[in-house]
């Protein structure tokens, strides 16, 4: 059994039917990817599993257990954590408190502290930044943080919505290496992605959404290499 | 948590300076206003001190709302009302009851104790009120609740005109307890409540209040507090319930408030009246909050100094003086749009770094 298992989703906001049977598997210790262009549904998947927007029909199972109709907060505590779309840091609150607020489910102190050790020597840029409010950040530390803070939850599933979205491509590089580092320490991911390059390169298993539909799905090397996958994603051929 | 004692614990002397520290100078703070600072600059200037310290605590409380949960409640008068009218109900009805004859300032530990009572009790009240109106109206976005808090504040002032005139001593002597909250004063107002009001009570729970909730915007809750200021959506995904952080803020707000409606009730030479605590005193304390810069108590304390003296130092100009008010208040607001010390405390400004030793922003 997958540690996340999607049954055919549907997500309507208002008359725009936006997630029309979406079913995807994430299995425990994978990076999973999502990939797809803009307006396909990618954002509202995530959104759905974290429970920040409801779904109309269909089912989200995590660990065996029922996420429909959960609140975005409980779901925190059930161990999904994410860094969401535009990384919606806390602007105004330094790095340090925004790395607190990530921990706010948690009340095992000395954890917590380990924990934020481990993630500060995975990011090394936000120790030094620990005292500078998080809007004075770069873009790609905000990612960063934006991450670091998510794993504070200590979450069996780690959510990503385009941690490569408007990063310079070397940036871009360090964060995936750092994402693959963050699975490798045990944590399962799925990662929401328009650069299919990258996603595929990191990823286990992909899928491709298309128009609220997933039209694809195998291994993420097996996608990498597929035709469809490189005309329209890749930008080859 | 402070970074300089990042990752080692703290000795247990650090600890407990760190803890007790607070409220020792909050004790300072106190003995200095009473038997110093008071005694010195005569009744005239010991009022408006106290006038000072009863601002603090509104505008303070009302930070926690406005400024450190982003919400926008403007009927703080009323939750200050709530409280005022709670605890001059149990210090009048109660002074009757146990010492007979007309209520007055009962100068024995027993006198005080039923001030405390009343004001804790006016806290609670308030925050049970803050309850009721939160509950429902913090599920919705900001401008909702300002409206529900304008009309809760109207509704506060037209029931408490309502209300039957105080009845003579002899009679509340025999009433039965459950009639009396219904015969508050009416439209002339709380007459006679005992005027236990002193720099020493204003200035203790001014200090508590500050150091209340200066701990709290420190804090873990006071952190989930500002992260649903920063971003609501952001701050759910992180697994804060911002619907009970809301409420929460909510409730802590308006039983502070109504400490600070205890304290006006008791001042002397003011009178606890409907007209005195509706949607203008709201106003007033919404003005301190914007000017100081929301979400800073620095910014609120001296916003509240400020706008309290203002007035007085004005009072040659007679009818001049609002205007000349508002005049100062616009030009703050242009010059300092995002109010005073914007949403940082004083010391957390780069100017002032600087001057404390060059500990500027890297």
């Amino acid at each position: 059994m997958a540690l996340l298992e999607v049954r055919d989703l549907h997500v309507h906001y208002g008359a725009v039917h936006a997630l029309q049977g979406i079913s995807l598997d994430v299995e425990e210790g994978q990076i999973v990817t999502l990939i797809g262009s803009n307006g396909a549904g990618k954002s509202t998947t995530l959104r759905a599993i974290s429970g920040l927007v409801r779904p109309s029909s269909g089912s989200i199972k995590f660990a065996g257990r029922h996420l429909e109709g959960v609140k975005a907060h409980e779901i925190v505590r059930m161990g999904i954590a994410q860094s969401p779309e535009g990384r919606g840091v806390f602007a105004n609150l330094t790095v340090d408190d925004n790395l607190e607020i990530g921990a706010y489910t948690r009340t095992d102190r000395a954890g917590v502290l380990s924990d934020k050790e481990r993630v500060l020597d995975l990011f090394p840029r936000l120790r030094e930044r620990l005292r500078q409010l998080s809007g004075t950040l770069s873009g790609g530390e905000q990612q960063m943080l934006a991450i670091a803070r998510a794993l504070l939850a200590r979450p069996k599933l780690l959510l990503l919505d385009e941690p490569s979205l408007g990063l310079a491509p070397q940036i871009v590089q360090t964060i995936f290496a750092i994402i693959r580092d963050i699975n490798k320490q045990g944590t399962t991911i799925l990662l929401i992605e328009q650069n299919a390059h990258m996603a595929l390169g990191a990823a286990h298993m992909g899928y491709v959404i298309e128009v609220g539909q997933i039209v694809l799905h195998d291994e993420a090397r097996v996608l990498a290499a597929s035709d469809e996958v490189r005309k329209a994603y890749l930008g080859v051929g | 948590m402070s970074l300089a004692s990042y990752g080692k614990p703290a000795s247990p002397a650090v600890v407990a300076v760190d803890a007790l520290g607070p409220f020792a100078g909050v004790a300072v703070l106190v003995l200095l206003m009473h038997f110093v600072i008071g005694p010195a600059v005569g009744p005239y200037y010991a009022k408006i001190l106290v006038d000072i310290a009863i601002s603090i605590v509104l505008a303070v409380s009302l930070n926690v709302v406005n400024g450190f949960t982003g919400q926008f409640s403007i009927g703080h008068a009323a939750f200050m009302a709530v409280g005022g009218y709670t605890a001059a109900a149990i210090t009048y009805f109660g002074t009757v009851k146990i010492w007979g004859g007309l209520p007055l300032v009962h100068a024995d530990p027993q006198g005080w104790g039923l001030f405390v009572v009343g004001t804790v009790a006016g806290a609670l009240v308030a925050g049970l009120f803050g309850l009721f109106v939160g509950l429902p109206s913090l599920r919705l976005r900001g401008d909702y609740l300002a409206l529900v808090t304008l009309g809760f504040g109207e509704i506060v002032r037209v029931l408490l005109m309502q209300t039957g005139s105080i009845p003579d001593p002899k009679v509340i002597a025999e009433a039965p307890l459950y009639t009396l909250p219904l015969k508050l004063g009416g439209s002339l107002g709380f007459g006679g409540v005992p005027t236990y009001t002193n720099l020493f009570w204003a200035w203790l729970w001014a200090g508590l209040t500050l150091v209340i909730v200066y701990r709290l915007k420190a804090s873990t809750h006071g952190r989930a507090f500002l992260s649903v200021r920063e971003d609501e959506i952001a701050a759910e995904a992180m697994g804060i319930p911002t619907t009970s952080v809301k409420v929460r803020a909510f409730v802590l707000s308006a039983a502070l408030a109504g400490i600070a409606g205890a304290l006006f009730a008791h001042e002397l030479g003011t009178t606890l009246n409907p007209k005195e605590l509706g949607f203008q005193k709201s106003f007033e304390v919404v003005i301190m909050v914007v000017l100081g810069g929301m979400g800073s108590l620095s910014g609120a304390v001296l916003a509240a100094a400020v706008l309290t003296v203002l007035p007085e130092v004005l009072r040659e100009f007679s009818e001049y003086r609002m205007i000349v008010y508002a005049l100062i208040l616009i030009l703050v607001m242009l010059v300092r749009p995002q109010g005073l010390f914007g949403i940082h405390e004083v010391w957390e400004l780069p100017v002032v770094r600087r001057l404390l030793g060059g500990r500027g922003p890297k």
